[in-house]
């Protein structure tokens, strides 16, 4: 039988979205396989967010709690999981593709000499076999894969799948691993200022180009970004004339991201950056050349100058909201 | 320090690509071939750190022949030494890649082993990690920010909205990202350099593969959308579109 196993995320005592997403994910999987789906969330002290767990259909939830878990490590982790993998028969182990998954995950699945299929933005089950939708070349083609494995190990790209509210009562126990000595120790965590949101958890972004003409005009993508809650992104030529820094590049040899909107700012839309947003689910582009590419994938264009048009959006959002 | 770098090489990120017949993977017909960016941050680094302390640095590729020019431009850079693991094309499986540079570099000794954040064709970003772990090595992946101080390693890593401060001792595994440093432009000198560098060719038994590319494919087409209108004008009419018809604000 399948047992699909959806590894937490949590920060600041928080779950993350994309465990939610991927908990639907794996409910849905275990559904259409016929097995069972659990969520395992690993920490110093995550009990009290075992009920959470309980909202999206799970049958049962793993704790690994441990003092040794304050400090994180990669490795530790990717041991616990492994291990519990193994004591309570998983199949299949899911977790986001954040920061945080894409990093460890790999290990697990080195330990349980299974492939990773990183970053997948869909799946499909035929006659109990399931193929999983990924990404290559940042977007530019979709590859269906399948594996003959030990063990399905998964990342699920954010913003992707749906969350889906299917209350269950999960029975939840402690499970007991070996934690290994770490080899990598996180000592701290350095945000940026003002907590920004990052163009990848982003349910909107506001992206600037060489358009903006220099680093003096980017208060212009931050207001709009403001009135909107929106992250704020940048594109390659943006990034390389140092206007900003490349933790904001979207693209090929940046970030790929699919917000519910992305707004294109005095962005041409070279190939490599259409890769990494053209998943966007709307599209806006305010560039002053209407050949520019990047209208042939937005959904709404203005031909017109940045410096003019976004000033007046910002006024016509702060407008809509106030309403 | 000895230090190696594991390098790929990958379609120049202006390709559009074609599928091949096969249908199952990417066609190599035409396409531009470069040194993975994020591999460049990579040998970078470890240029640096042997300008710094002494020692030299190995770059090593797997592929057939036809990875060379690539394994080149990393020499060209000024690393020392390359090795090529032969394999008759690149395997779809990340596990069987990291297993069969793991099994060279546990050779190698080296006090650092760094790769690219992830290979800018199939993406998969997996490969450093699993390496580290077959050799039970720390790693440290996604690293824009390296300090060592003796055989300590204080590196900091993107993660969404921030970074982490990591703390690791040699030897260790790192995976690069854009902004580590700006990497140097190969002079004239080093391509000429390069040239005569042996290539060392190894072999190595592949794993048989368990993940399969059943398919390759075009992501769905966008429909084209529309031109609202002209300059500020049309911003009302974009704010109604966005609330009313996308729904998205």
């Amino acid at each position: 039988m399948s047992h699909i196993l959806i590894v937490y995320e949590i920060r600041d005592q928080k779950i993350k979205k994309v465990s939610f997403e991927a908990t639907s994910a794996g409910v849905d999987l275990a559904n259409q396989l016929g097995g069972t789906a659990s969520a395992l969330l690993i920490g110093s002290a995550v009990k009290d967010l075992a009920p959470e767990a309980g909202k999206y259909g799970v049958e049962k939830v793993f704790l690994i709690e441990d003092g040794g878990l304050e400090k994180f490590s990669p490795d530790v982790m990717a041991s616990a999981i492994a291990q519990v993998a193994e004591q309570v028969g998983a199949t299949h182990i899911l977790m986001g593709a954040t920061a945080l998954g894409k990093d460890v995950l790999p290990r697990t699945a080195f330990l349980l000499n299974s492939p990773l299929v990183q970053d997948i933005i869909g799946y499909q089950v035929n006659d109990g076999k399931v193929t999983y939708l990924r990404p290559m070349l940042a977007g530019k083609l979709h590859t269906e894969v399948s594996l003959s494995s030990a063990y399905h190990l998964a990342t699920l790209r954010p913003n992707v799948f749906p969350v889906k509210e299917s209350p269950s009562s999960p029975e939840v126990s402690t499970l007991q691993v070996e934690l290994p000595a770490p080899k990598a120790v996180v000592e701290e965590i350095l945000a940026e200022a003002g907590g920004k949101l990052d163009v990848t958890e982003a349910d909107i972004i506001v992206s600037g180009g060489r358009g903006m003409k220099g680093p003096e005009n980017w208060y212009l993508i931050e207001n709009l970004a403001e009135v909107l809650g929106a992250a704020t992104g940048a594109s390659r030529a943006a990034v390389d004339a140092g206007w900003r820094d490349h933790a904001e590049q979207v693209g090929q040899t940046g970030k790929t991201v699919s917000p519910s909107l992305y707004i294109a700012c005095g962005i041409s839309g070279a190939i490599q950056h259409l890769a990494g947003m053209s998943s966007s689910k709307y599209i806006v582009a305010i560039n002053k050349d209407p050949e520019a590419p990047i209208f042939k994938v937005a959904d709404y264009g203005i031909v017109g100058d940045v410096m003019e048009v976004l000033p007046k959006l910002t006024e016509e959002i702060k407008k809509l909201k106030s309403e | 320090m000895n230090i190696a770098v594991c390098v790929k090489q990958v379609p120049d990120t202006e390709t559009r690509p074609k599928i091949d017949p096969s249908g199952k993977k990417m066609s190599e017909e035409g396409v531009k071939w470069i040194l993975n960016p994020y591999d460049e941050f990579a040998v970078e680094e470890a240029l640096q750190l042997v300008e710094k302390n002494g020692g030299e640095v190995t770059v090593i590729s797997l592929g057939p022949a036809a990875v060379e020019p690539t394994i080149r431009a990393a020499l060209a850079m000024g690393a020392q030494k390359a090795i090529r693991i032969e394999a008759e094309e690149n395997p779809a499986d990340p596990l069987v890649t990291a297993k069969a540079l793991a099994e060279v570099l546990k050779q190698g000794n080296y006090d650092l082993i760094f790769f690219g954040k992830q290979a800018i064709d199939d993406d998969y970003a997996q490969v450093p990690q699993m390496v580290a772990t077959a050799l039970d090595l720390p790693c440290a992946t996604v690293v824009v920010k390296l300090d060592i101080e003796g055989e300590k390693l204080t590196v900091e890593r993107e993660i969404e909205g921030g970074k982490e401060k990591l703390s690791l001792s040699m030897p260790a595994v790192i995976s690069a990202q854009k902004g580590l440093n700006e990497p140097r432009y190969r002079s004239l000198k080093g391509i000429m350099k390069a040239k005569k560098i042996p290539i060392e060719t190894v072999q190595v038994e592949l794993a048989s593969g368990q993940l399969e590319i059943e398919k390759v494919k075009f992501p769905p087409e966008k429909q084209p959308g529309k031109i609202v209108g002209k300059g500020a004008d049309a911003v009302p009419e974009l704010v109604r579109l966005l609330h009313e018809e996308a729904k998205v604000i």
